[in-house]
């Protein structure tokens, strides 16, 4: 199994693994045959209410939502729709379970922290095969990186929640209150250990709000709270759509706000806690470059940009989703990734061959195929790999465009999909213009053999995470977060915890 | 302001201006405004900056930003250390600007400028120290060496505090510059000339310019273009602190292009403003980001049993 940060969609090492001749569409002789994970692990129930208080209620207005399998569209289950009212009730109840607590000792929110990460990995399998129903992503992701990220999560926060006033943020670091939490589909259960794993261990109380398409596995989580003996209403979860997360976000009794998303719903918080106390941190979009040099190693590069733009179907905040490849290799590099790309498997999500999996919603592939129509209207040169698409369900071909400028809209708006924009570029100095050439600063990778370059190029890129020679690694000890406008704040590592403490 | 020195001798009056891009510029508008002491007697005329004075040192600080957040570490402490060296050698002026501007005895008004200078040395010394305080080597499980550092976030605009016009304007500036920052500052409204007078200081203590821009005018008026502009990246909102809407005006203006925001204190910003306490280090990592670098530390193989 990989190491737990590797993103295994389409990572490196799994690439050796099959050659350029095992093609994965069907007819070739070397055809992998369907070994889908079972889905009996998992018993999803036919609806779920609210979890307010330490119980599921309905909603106060009695409003339900179907979430769907985005590989099949079968509907999974129906949700409560949380309104104001719903709202209000989950923050007087973690504003009623702060003051406990709080004082609690550290050691002892500890303790439930590690109940819950020992709980997520016992019942890792569970949760893999419900996110990958839920949100459409290979089971070899959710199994491999997901799942076992949130577990290392809340295994790595859980050891801070006695040692706060040693982690360098001053000598007497306070609980903020009630955190008001809002994630995205991309990395349902991910998302929330990381929200919900150091504001606990901080001595807050949280109400989260799970992404509308994908709720499944925060309700399996308030199980797992329950389970691990959690006080009530230390974790409350509303599902909803966005007028839920802005009902959330705008409570007067809430003491931070910690948001994952779009840029757009990003500045719309920002405007809406001015000239408040709350605290905010945003993760917002980004449009990564992925810099190749003349002397990368062609073949790890290739891998790289793979991981980089196919993971996760590419809906990934930090994607590579902008190639810069040094113009006397630009040639060769695009015929070894084409030829890569031929062998990717896309299909059944459950099937532990698949690298591409199905788009989350039909409003994200709906978004996905503008883009790339407007990347073709405006000149760039599109190329897809032959690729049955299945007939249900929402998907989306990987995608490469060339022959891109830096003004195309391919080349400055976040696509969210499988989609990859190839630039060229001749100097470094170029390289570096055109990578920081956005508004975004999320992410940035360079491939070059050597040493110096890495670090003189790494060191101007505006950007919150560079990786040199490998791409979308993730760790619990490492912080995330963006320059410019993909947001402000850092998750995770030692810095994550200042987003909330009063220090 | 005494016409004479005493001895019969008409003084020279200074004319105070702005200080952009390492030059002292009148306002482009043209306008004026009077600055008067304590108890209301005229000092001087001050540059009523206008909007695009304000843009004007957005790129005047842009245009700073490459080489001053490149430079060493080292390099940036010694020049904060001569901002120093120079205040304390014109210490005469600033206590009567001081005195005069906030209505202190000339006991009270050394003491607040001995304390400015002890800020400065205090911030000289922060330059190469923060980075090891807060950045670092973070142990991922896997085959990584991966470091995180903090870079300046680029151009800050710093409303300055309305009361206090020189410990309070080099508490605020200081931090700012010192983690690689160029700054636009926008002087106390009436209290400007110690920030002024402090440009003269900047101008010869081997600050580049436009390191540090300072504008005196109306604050609100000058505030607002800085609060929207795209190419400004932060901004610390103490000198609005008097006026929670103008405050909450300037942060949701900041929103558009995500500004780090400082809010002024007691309203979601540092607990108060003691500029005479331990200022921590919350006003210099308000103004950082932190990089996360990736490596792969490859392996050696079955070598590595030589250990």
């Amino acid at each position: 199994m990989a190491s737990p940060n590797t993103a295994p969609g389409t990572g490196t090492g799994s690439a050796s693994g099959h050659p350029d001749n095992a093609p994965g569409h069907a007819g070739s002789p070397f055809a992998y045959a369907p070994a889908p994970e079972s889905r009996s692990v998992v018993d999803i129930a036919p609806s779920y209410g609210l979890f307010v208080d330490g119980e599921f209620t309905e909603a106060a207005g009695g409003k339900v939502f179907k979430t769907v399998a985005p590989a099949t569209e079968e509907v999974l289950s129906e949700v409560a729709q949380a309104g104001e009212e719903d709202v209000d009730r989950a923050v007087r109840a973690a504003r009623k379970a702060f003051e406990k607590w709080s004082a609690l000792p550290g050691s002892a929110r500890a303790k439930y922290l590690f109940r819950i990460a020992r709980i997520i990995q016992e019942r890792s399998r569970e949760l893999a095969v419900l996110e990958t129903l839920d949100n459409g992503k290979p089971i070899k992701e959710t199994r491999d990186f997901d799942v076992p990220q949130a577990a290392a999560h809340f295994f790595y926060h859980a050891g801070w929640a006695d040692k706060l006033a040693h982690a360098g943020l001053g000598p007497d670091p306070r609980p903020l209150g009630v955190a008001a939490q809002v994630i995205p589909w991309n990395f349902p259960l991910l998302m929330l250990a990381w929200k919900i794993a150091p504001a606990l261990a901080t001595g807050n109380t949280v109400v989260l709000k799970p992404a509308e398409t994908t709720p499944l596995s925060a309700l399996f989580f308030a199980d797992v709270c329950r389970q691990a003996g959690l006080p009530k209403g230390v974790v409350n979860i509303l599902t909803g759509d966005g007028s839920t997360g802005a009902a959330l976000v705008s409570h007067p009794d809430v003491d931070k706000v910690a948001f994952t998303g779009s840029t757009e719903v990003g500045k719309a918080i920002a405007r809406q806690v001015a000239g408040t106390r709350k605290k905010v941190t945003l993760e917002l979009g980004g449009k990564g470059a992925n810099i190749v040099f003349d002397d990368a190693p062609i073949d790890q590069a290739v891998e790289g940009i793979v991981t980089g733009i196919f993971f996760n179907q590419g809906q990934v905040c930090c994607a590579g989703s902008r190639l810069l490849v040094q113009e006397s290799v630009a040639d060769e590099l695009i015929d070894a990734l084409k030829r890569r790309l031929t062998t990717l498997r896309l299909g059944d999500p459950l099937d532990k061959n698949t690298d591409i999996g199905a788009i989350n919603s039909a409003q994200q592939l709906a978004k996905i195929r503008e883009l790339t129509g407007i990347g073709e209207a405006e000149g760039a040169e599109r190329w897809s790999p032959e690729c049955e698409l299945p007939s249900s369900g929402y998907w989306f071909a990987p995608t490469l465009f060339t022959g891109v400028a830096q003004a195309h809209t391919v080349a400055q708006e976040e696509i969210f999909g499988p989609v990859l924009s190839v630039l060229t570029f001749r100097t470094p100095d170029e390289a570096v213009a055109k990578a920081n050439n956005t508004p975004y600063g999320l992410s940035a990778g360079v491939w070059t053999e050597k040493g110096s370059r890495i670090l003189a190029v790494a060191d101007r890129l505006r950007a919150g995470v560079v990786w040199a020679n490998t791409f979308n690694k993730f760790d619990p000890t490492s912080p995330f977060g963006g320059y410019k406008e993909s947001g402000y704040g850092r998750e995770g590592g030692r810095h994550g915890l200042e987003a909330y403490l009063d220090v | 302001m005494s016409d004479s020195d005493g001895k019969g001798r008409l003084t020279v009056l200074k004319t105070y201006k702005l200080y952009v891009g390492g030059k002292f510029p009148r306002s482009e508008s043209g306008r004026v405004y009077e600055v008067t002491d304590a108890k209301s007697r005229w000092l001087a005329n001050a540059p009523r900056s206008s909007r695009k004075d304000a843009r004007d040192a957005v790129v005047a600080a842009r245009k700073a930003f490459g080489g001053w957040s490149g430079a060493t570490a080292y390099n940036r402490g010694q020049v904060l250390y001569r901002i120093a060296e120079m205040l304390e050698g014109r210490a005469d002026q600033f206590v009567r600007e001081v005195a005069d501007a906030e209505g202190l005895s000339r006991a009270k008004a050394a003491a607040v400028v001995e304390a400015s200078i002890d800020r400065l040395v205090w911030y000289a010394g922060w330059t190469d120290k923060i980075a090891q305080v807060v950045g670092g080597a973070n142990p991922v499980a896997g085959p990584y060496f991966n470091l995180s550092s903090p870079e300046p976030t680029g151009v800050v605009a710093v409303l300055a505090p309305q009361q206090s016009s020189l410990l309070g304007l080099v508490s605020v500036v200081a931090p700012v510059v010192a983690t690689g920052n160029t700054a636009v500052v926008v002087a106390s409204e009436t209290r400007p000339l110690p920030a002024l007078s402090l440009s003269e200081v900047l101008a010869t203590s081997d600050v580049p310019g436009g390191v540090v821009n300072v504008l005196s005018g109306r604050t609100a008026e000058i505030a607002a273009p800085l609060a929207a502009h795209q190419d400004v990246n932060g901004i610390d909102l103490t000198g609005a602190g008097g006026d929670a809407a103008l405050a909450k005006d300037l942060e949701v203006a900041a929103a558009d292009n995500l500004k780090r925001v400082l809010r002024p204190s007691g309203q979601g910003g540092p607990a108060a403003d003691d500029w005479t306490q331990d200022p921590g280090t919350r006003r210099m990592t308000a103004f950082l980001e932190t990089k996360t670098v990736w490596h792969p530390t490859g392996a050696l193989g079955v070598s590595g049993g030589s250990y």
